[in-house]
C-alpha cells in the first residue's frame, strides 16, 4: 500500500513495467516535441513576440506619445485624437488610469513598429474580437512589429487589474484597405 | 510519559496514532474549512457580478470580493489543509509523535492571525489590489503583514513535518523506506520552502514600500518573483493531491503503487523542474527573453508535465490491479463499475484525477505554451485553467480525503450520509463548468478581472459576441452548482466534527462502503495484473491533449502577424 513501506526492500532494483515504460516514453517524446513547436514557430511562425525592450522614464514616453498625437492627428472621437501614423513608422501607444492614448487608425496589410508602456501602473493590453494579449509595465518600453490583417474597428480592452475604473477603460484601432500609390 | 498515553491504535489501518499530531491536525482541517466557506462565499458573489445578465455586486465591491476570494480560496484553505495532510503524512503514516508540538501550535496561530489581518486589510477596503496584488497598486500595509506572518507559519509547519521525519527515522518507527504518501508529500514541502521563500523575497520589501520605507519596486521583478509565490504554490497543491489520491487508493482499496521507482521518480521530476512554471505569468511580457521564456514555460522539455502524466497512469493503475486482483477481471472497466463509488471519499478522489487532468491540465500546458499565451493572456481563459486544477483537482481532492479523515482522525461518523455521496458530483460538475465556461468565455477574448464586460460606463463600447455573454451566464450558473456542493460539504463537516457519533476507540468504521484494506492483494512491481482499462483512459486523455494543443496553434495562426 502507498501508506506503508514499499514492501521489497531495494525497490530501486525492481523492474519496471511494459506499459509503464512505454507511456513515460510517449510521454518524454511528445514533451520534446512541444519543445521544438515552440522554437519551429520562431523560425516559420508569424506569431511570435518581439524580444525589444527599452527601459524608459514614464515622462519621457508620453513626450514622445504627445509629440506623435501632434504630427499624426486626422480627426478627433469623443474628445480622444485618432492618430493615423504612415505605415513603417514608429507607433506609440500610451496606457493610462483609465484610457488608451491615443486612438489609432492603421493600414491593413502594412507593418508598424508598435510601442506600448504605461505611464503609472501595470495594464492589459488586449486587442479584440483579433485577441492579441500583452501585458504593459510602466518604465518600460515594449516595441514591436504588428501587421493588421482585418478591416475595421477593433477595442482595446484593459485586461489587467489598474484601479477602480479598471472597466471602464478602453481604446480603439481602426483598420483601413491601404491607400492608393502616392498618398 | 508512557508510549500508550501519547497514542492510540487506528482500527482500521493498525498505525499508532500520535495525540499531538492528531490534534493539529483536527485544528487545521477545521480552520481550512472555515477559510473555504468565507472563499467559496466570496466566490459566489464574483461569479454572480460577471453573470451580466445579474451584474450583483458594485465595482468597488466586486474587486475587494476577488481579492478576498483568490487569498483565501487559493492560499488560505489550501495551506491549512496541506499542513494537516504534511503532519497525517509524517507522524500518523510513520507511526511516530510529532516533532515539537509546540512549534506546531505556533505554525497554527501564526496561520490564523496572518489570515486574518489580511482579511481585515481587504475588508476595510484600502487593499482591493487583487490576490497578486502587483507593484505599483498599493495595498495597506497590514495586507502584506498579514501574508508574510501566514507564510512564516506554514514555513514552521514545513520545519515540524521534516523534523518528524526525522524522529520517526531516529526512533526506527518503520522499516525501509518512508511509503510513497509520505515521499509525496515531502515533495509538497520541499516545494513550499522554495516557494516561500521567494514570496519573503518580494513581500518583506514590497510590505517596507507600503511603509514609504523603499522608493520603487521594479514592476517586472515583482512579477517574476512573486509567481515564485504564486505559481509554485499551486505546485505544492499537485505535490499534495497526488499524495492523496495514493493516500485514498491505499486506504479504500489496499492499493499499491504499480511500481515504487516509477512512482517516486515522477515526484522526483516535480521537485527539480515545477518551480520553472514561474515563466508562465511572464509570457506576454516585456524585457524578458524568449530563450528564457521557452525554457522556463516548458519546465526544460515539459518533464514536470511528465511528471504529472506518468501519476495520470499509475494512480488508476493501482486502482485497477488491485481490483483485478480482488476478482474483478471482466472486460476493460469493471475493475471501475465496481469500485466503491457509493464512497463520497473515492468519487471525490477519482473525479479530481480526471478532471485535474482533462481539464486542468490540458488546458495549463496550452496557455503555458510560449506563442498561444498571446491569444489566452489575462483573459478569463487563465481562471478557467486554473480553477480545473485548484478546485475541480486540488479542493475536490481535499474534500474527498476529508471523508476518510472524520471517522480515522476526528473520530466522529459522518453525518447526512446522502448529502456527502451527492456533494463531491454536484461540486465536480459546477467546478466543470466554471472551468470549462471561463475558457470558453476567454478564447472568444473577454478580459479576468472585469466588472463590466458592456462598457457602460466607458468612453467607448467594443461589444464582446453574444456567445461570451452566454458563456458568462452559464459560468453564473456553474458557480451557483458549485456553491450548493460547497455549502454541502461544509455542513456535512461542520455537523460531522462537532456533533457526528464519537467512534469508540476501537471501532472500525468507515460510515462508507469500501473494499477492506485487510483484504489488501499481494503483488509485486513487476508482477501486478495488466491494466488494460488504465490503457484506454490514458489513450483517450493523450489523444485529447494533442488535439486541443494544435488547435490553438491553428487559432494563433489566424491572428495579426507579430514580430
Amino acid at each position: 500500500m502507498a501508506v506503508a513501506p514499499p514492501s521489497v526492500r531495494v525497490w530501486w532494483n525492481e523492474p519496471i513495467a511494459r506499459t509503464e515504460l512505454v507511456w513515460m516514453v510517449i510521454a518524454f517524446l511528445w514533451g520534446v516535441i512541444m519543445f521544438f513547436t515552440m522554437i519551429f514557430w520562431h523560425v516559420f511562425g508569424e506569431q511570435n513576440l518581439s524580444n525589444e525592450t527599452y527601459k524608459i522614464n514614464p515622462e519621457t514616453y508620453v513626450a514622445k506619445v504627445d509629440a506623435m498625437v501632434e504630427q499624426y492627428t486626422v480627426r478627433e472621437e469623443e474628445g480622444f485624437p485618432v492618430v493615423r501614423p504612415p505605415p513603417g513608422s514608429d507607433v506609440y501607444l500610451l496606457a493610462r488610469a483609465f484610457q488608451f492614448y491615443p486612438l489609432l487608425e492603421l493600414e491593413k496589410g502594412k507593418a508598424y513598429r508598435m510601442h506600448l508602456s504605461s505611464a503609472d501602473v501595470q495594464h492589459g493590453f488586449s486587442l479584440q474580437p483579433v485577441n492579441i494579449n500583452i501585458s504593459v509595465h510602466p518604465g518600460y518600453d515594449h516595441v514591436f512589429t504588428v501587421t493588421p490583417t482585418t478591416l475595421g474597428e477593433h477595442g482595446i480592452v484593459c485586461n489587467e487589474y489598474c484601479g477602480l475604473g479598471h472597466h471602464t477603460m478602453i481604446g480603439k484601432i481602426y483598420v483601413t484597405e491601404q491607400e492608393g500609390a502616392g498618398s | 510519559m508512557s508510549a500508550t498515553a501519547i497514542f492510540r491504535a487506528c482500527p482500521t489501518t493498525g498505525l499508532k496514532v500520535n495525540r499531538d499530531a492528531e490534534k493539529l491536525i483536527r485544528w487545521n482541517a477545521v480552520a481550512a474549512v472555515v477559510f473555504l466557506a468565507i472563499g467559496g462565499t466570496f466566490a459566489l458573489t464574483v461569479a454572480l457580478t460577471r453573470w451580466p445578465a445579474v451584474h450583483l455586486l458594485p465595482p468597488d465591491w466586486f474587486y475587494l470580493a476577488l481579492t478576498a476570494h483568490g487569498f483565501d480560496a487559493l492560499l488560505v484553505w489550501i495551506i491549512f489543509f496541506e499542513i494537516a495532510v504534511l503532519y497525517f503524512a509524517s507522524a500518523v503514516v510513520l507511526n511516530s509523535r510529532l516533532a515539537v508540538p509546540k512549534l506546531a501550535w505556533t505554525q497554527f496561530w501564526m496561520m490564523l492571525v496572518g489570515a486574518l489581518l489580511t482579511n481585515v486589510a481587504v475588508l476595510q477596503g484600502d487593499s482591493s489590489v487583487m490576490f497578486t496584488s502587483y507593484v505599483p497598486l498599493q495595498a495597506s500595509p497590514m495586507f502584506y503583514l498579514g501574508i508574510i506572518i501566514f507564510a512564516v507559519g506554514a514555513l514552521i509547519g514545513c520545519g515540524v513535518f521534516f523534523a518528524t521525519l526525522v524522529v520517526a527515522k531516529e526512533e526506527k518507527t518503520y522499516q525501509g523506506s518512508v511509503p510513497l504518501v509520505t515521499f509525496g508529500a515531502l515533495t509538497a514541502a520541499i516545494i513550499a520552502v522554495f516557494t516561500i521563500v521567494s514570496g519573503a523575497i518580494i513581500l518583506i520589501p514590497t510590505f517596507l514600500w507600503s511603509l514609504g520605507l523603499v522608493g520603487t519596486i521594479d514592476t517586472l521583478m515583482y512579477k517574476l518573483v512573486w509567481w515564485g509565490l504564486g505559481h509554485s504554490s499551486q505546485q505544492v497543491n499537485v505535490s499534495a493531491h497526488v499524495s492523496v489520491w495514493y493516500l485514498t487508493a491505499a486506504i479504500l482499496l489496499g492499493a499499491k503503487p504499480l511500481s515504487e521507482k516509477i512512482s517516486r521518480f515522477a515526484f522526483l521530476l516535480y521537485i527539480f523542474f515545477l518551480q520553472l512554471a514561474s515563466a508562465h505569468h511572464l509570457l506576454a511580457e516585456p524585457g524578458v527573453s524568449i530563450e528564457w521564456k521557452i525554457f522556463n514555460t516548458s519546465y526544460a522539455m515539459y518533464l514536470a508535465v511528465m511528471g504529472s502524466m506518468i501519476h495520470g497512469m499509475t494512480v488508476p493503475g493501482a486502482i485497477e490491479a488491485a481490483q483485478r486482483a480482488r476478482g474483478f477481471t471482466n472486460g476493460l472497466f469493471e475493475w471501475l463499475r465496481k469500485a466503491p463509488w457509493s464512497n463520497p471519499a473515492f468519487s471525490g478522489m477519482f473525479l479530481s484525477l480526471v478532471l485535474f487532468g482533462f481539464v486542468g491540465g490540458i488546458s495549463g500546458v496550452v496557455l503555458g505554451t510560449e506563442q498561444i499565451n498571446l491569444i489566452m493572456h489575462n483573459t478569463i481563459y487563465v481562471p478557467g485553467h486554473f480553477h480545473g486544477t485548484v478546485v475541480a483537482g486540488t479542493t475536490l481532492a481535499f474534500m474527498g480525503v476529508t471523508y476518510l479523515l472524520i471517522p480515522l482522525v476526528f473520530r466522529r461518523e459522518v453525518m447526512f450520509k446522502k448529502m456527502a455521496q451527492v456533494q463531491p458530483w454536484l461540486f465536480a460538475v459546477g467546478a466543470t463548468g466554471i472551468s470549462m465556461f471561463m475558457m470558453g468565455a476567454g478564447t472568444l477574448g473577454v478580459a479576468r478581472r472585469h466588472w463590466d464586460i458592456t462598457f457602460a460606463d466607458a468612453p467607448m463600447v467594443f461589444d464582446y459576441p453574444a456567445a461570451a455573454f452566454l458563456m458568462m451566464g452559464l459560468n453564473g450558473l456553474s458557480a451557483i452548482l458549485a456553491a450548493l456542493g460547497g455549502a454541502m460539504y461544509v455542513i456535512v463537516t461542520v455537523g460531522s466534527v462537532f456533533f457526528g457519533r464519537k467512534l469508540a476507540e476501537d471501532e472500525n468504521h468507515l460510515g462508507f462502503p469500501a473494499v477492506s484494506a485487510g483484504t489488501a492483494p499481494v503483488y509485486g512491481s513487476s508482477t501486478h495484473h495488466a491494466i488494460p482499462g488504465t490503457v484506454v483512459l490514458v489513450a483517450i486523455f493523450f489523444v485529447a491533449f494533442v488535439l486541443y494543443y494544435f488547435v490553438n496553434w491553428k487559432y494563433l495562426s489566424e491572428v495579426w502577424p507579430l514580430s
